[in-house]
């Protein structure tokens, strides 16, 4: 059982205190991805799973065990790196096989299961290789099939796939997709990329600052982000917020992709914009918007040529209204009737 | 079609001039090699003779059993493989770890324990020996080897080097094996001393030099014949009965000298093979 938990936990480097307090769940078998932009504690986060970061205060626990003592080699877990962190000196399979000869595995086992993984992974051919003369994508099989064939509880990946290029990323995130299925052992997956999280995880958890702003599956992280923060953080182009069309502080969201050109049956506002820019992506089209509100982006399959002046339809349905804090808050009745009017003048 | 014939004539001269130059520098660094070496093979007349001969007209290679009946040359030698490859092997125990720790560790006095390190390459052989000398007469070891091979079991330079180089190991890669539950010895042996081989090497190599070459500590340490490590017994040849007799001086030098040649031979072959191989940026 991989479940992890950290308490009330802070960690502070000399006087930078870079987690505050953070309370985190991850579920056996999940697939967790911490997001987040640099900085904000989510790869200190994982160290600290990990036992390569101690934390300053508040304890750790895996599989319901408390493990701030433990070392990071007898925590049952196994990391893969950004840059792999592959033994140079070693072979493809002495690399694999180090940590199973640490754990006093026998050799007649420690041959079989190596022989094993690297079937899975395909590198039953490069086995008496060094590392440097592989490429990038098989140097990264290595440091998965070394991760894999310590069977640990739990699988912690640092930005794994930043190093490949964009075709093997694409096929590599397929690839770790299946893995977890395989072993529904848990992952903790650490990104800065939304697309990654989004297309990997069962369980985003979205990090600013130290501190988590929202921790939920993709879709709904999607659909109901809490705050204008988690609500711009996942999809491109981002969500557009309206900060100064309604009184109150309120702030008014909604996502590029939801908004139209074509006149709509549902209850919706109308805004008359011009169009100041045009991105054809081939199936669709990214359009800047120029608006009394200031720029909107759009994503649609509509087609308007540069410069011209239109309206756009939003739904109320796909609205989105945040308070001053910029958290959500709930669009109500009146809220709608405000809202309307505002948007009638 | 002038200028291109001038260009090609210009062409063949610098490439001769760089031949020639090359081949000056070499002879330049040869040459007292080979003066060694045919002298120690002519005889005494021929060795002393002006103008002198180039090649030897009759080789004498009596000259060598010759060193070994005026000197006990084979004790020195003996001597000098001892405090060689003991101070060799007691300096990786001392510097391996010591690298490991002042590259890899967080402790208190970390900084003041590298200045002291640093210090000691610092202060000369002869500011030292003094006390050092009367040290080892106290503890009544001057009638051993052990005063030519405890001073020097640290090497600071050696600990610097390596130093840098363990720091240049991506902490990664230590952290992986952290993962993997290996020990500190174990990354130290297993993970980072494989990766640092071309200094390891580069430092066995310097050391063993200089230990095998050292005139002025052994000189002073030790009194009697037995105890004598090359450098001394070949320059006490001047300076015993067979004074001027150059053929044999050179037979003896020429035995000092051979290990070095060979293990250098040996070792830069290593040290080319061990930077070929580098790790994965």
């Amino acid at each position: 059982m991989g479940t992890i938990q950290l308490k009330n936990v802070k960690k502070q480097f000399d006087k930078d205190v870079v987690i505050e307090n953070l309370n985190l769940d991850i579920e056996d078998g999940s697939f967790t991805v911490l997001v987040g932009p640099s900085g904000c504690g989510k790869s200190t986060t994982l160290r600290m799973i990990t036992g390569l970061d101690d934390p300053t205060e508040g304890d750790i626990y895996i599989d319901g065990q408390k493990v701030n003592d433990v070392t990071p080699g007898k925590r049952d877990i196994a990391m893969v790196f950004q840059n792999y962190a592959l033994y140079p000196t070693m072979t493809v399979r002495q690399n694999i096989a180090f940590g199973l000869e640490n754990k006093k595995v026998p050799k007649e086992e420690r041959d079989r299961r190596v022989k094993e993984i690297c079937e899975i992974v395909g590198l039953t051919e490069y086995l008496d290789r060094k590392p440097s003369k592989l490429s990038g994508g098989q140097r990264q099989r290595v440091a998965l099939a070394r991760a894999m064939v310590k069977q640990p509880k739990v699988f912690l990946m640092d930005e794994p796939l930043s190093n490949l290029d964009a075709k093997l990323r694409a096929q590599m995130r397929v690839e770790l997709i299946e893995l977890h299925k395989k072993l529904g052992t848990t992952f903790v997956y650490v990104t800065h990329d939304q697309t990654e999280a989004m297309s990997m995880a069962d369980t985003i958890v979205l990090m600013k600052d130290g501190y988590i702003v929202q921790q939920s599956s993709p879709r709904e992280l999607y659909n109901n982000p809490n705050s204008v923060y988690a609500a711009q953080f996942i999809g491109t182009p981002q969500m557009n917020v309206l900060r100064d069309a309604l009184p109150d502080g309120k702030m008014l969201g909604f996502r590029p992709e939801k908004l139209s050109f074509r006149e709509m049956e549902a209850p919706h506002i109308t805004l008359r914009v011009q169009v100041a820019t045009k991105e054809m992506l081939g199936s669709e089209i990214i359009y800047s918007l120029n608006s009394k509100y200031g720029t909107l982006m759009a994503k649609t399959d509509y087609e308007i040529g540069g410069g011209a002046e239109a309206d756009i339809y939003v739904p109320f349905s796909s609205m989105y209204l945040f308070g001053q804090d910029e958290k959500r808050i709930e669009l109500d009745d009146t809220a709608r009737e405000q809202i309307k009017s505002v948007f009638a003048e | 079609m002038q200028t291109y014939d001038r260009d090609i004539i210009l062409n063949k001269i610098t490439r001769a001039l760089n031949v020639i130059l090359k081949a000056i520098v070499i002879v330049i660094f040869i040459f007292p090699f080979y003066w060694m070496v045919s002298t120690s093979l002519k005889d005494l007349t021929e060795a002393l003779q002006f103008p002198p001969t180039l090649i030897p007209s009759s080789f004498h290679w009596e000259n060598f059993t010759h060193v070994f009946e005026v000197v006990p040359i084979a004790q020195y030698f003996k001597n000098s493989v001892i405090v060689s490859i003991t101070v060799l092997v007691l300096q990786y125990l001392i510097i391996v770890p010591a690298a490991y720790s002042l590259s890899r560790h967080e402790y208190r006095g970390k900084k003041l324990f590298f200045g002291l390190v640093l210090l000691g390459q610092m202060i000369p052989q002869q500011i030292t020996f003094l006390p050092v000398y009367f040290m080892f007469s106290r503890m009544k070891l001057l009638g051993t080897l052990i005063p030519l091979i405890i001073p020097f079991i640290s090497n600071p330079f050696g600990i610097f080097m390596l130093r840098q180089y363990f720091m240049q190991i991506p902490q990664e890669v230590i952290e992986a094996a952290k993962l993997d539950d290996a020990s500190n010895m174990k990354i130290m042996f297993k993970v980072m001393m494989p990766m640092a081989k071309p200094a390891l090497v580069t430092i066995g190599l310097l050391s063993f030099i200089s230990t095998w070459n050292n005139y002025f500590w052994p000189l002073i340490m030790t009194s009697s014949e037995t105890l004598r490590t090359l450098p001394v017994g070949v320059a006490a040849l001047k300076s015993s009965e067979t004074l001027q007799m150059w053929n044999i001086i050179m037979a003896g030098n020429v035995v000092l000298v051979l290990p070095i040649l060979i293990v250098y031979i040996v070792a830069s072959k290593k040290i080319r093979n061990s930077f070929t191989y580098s790790g994965i940026k």
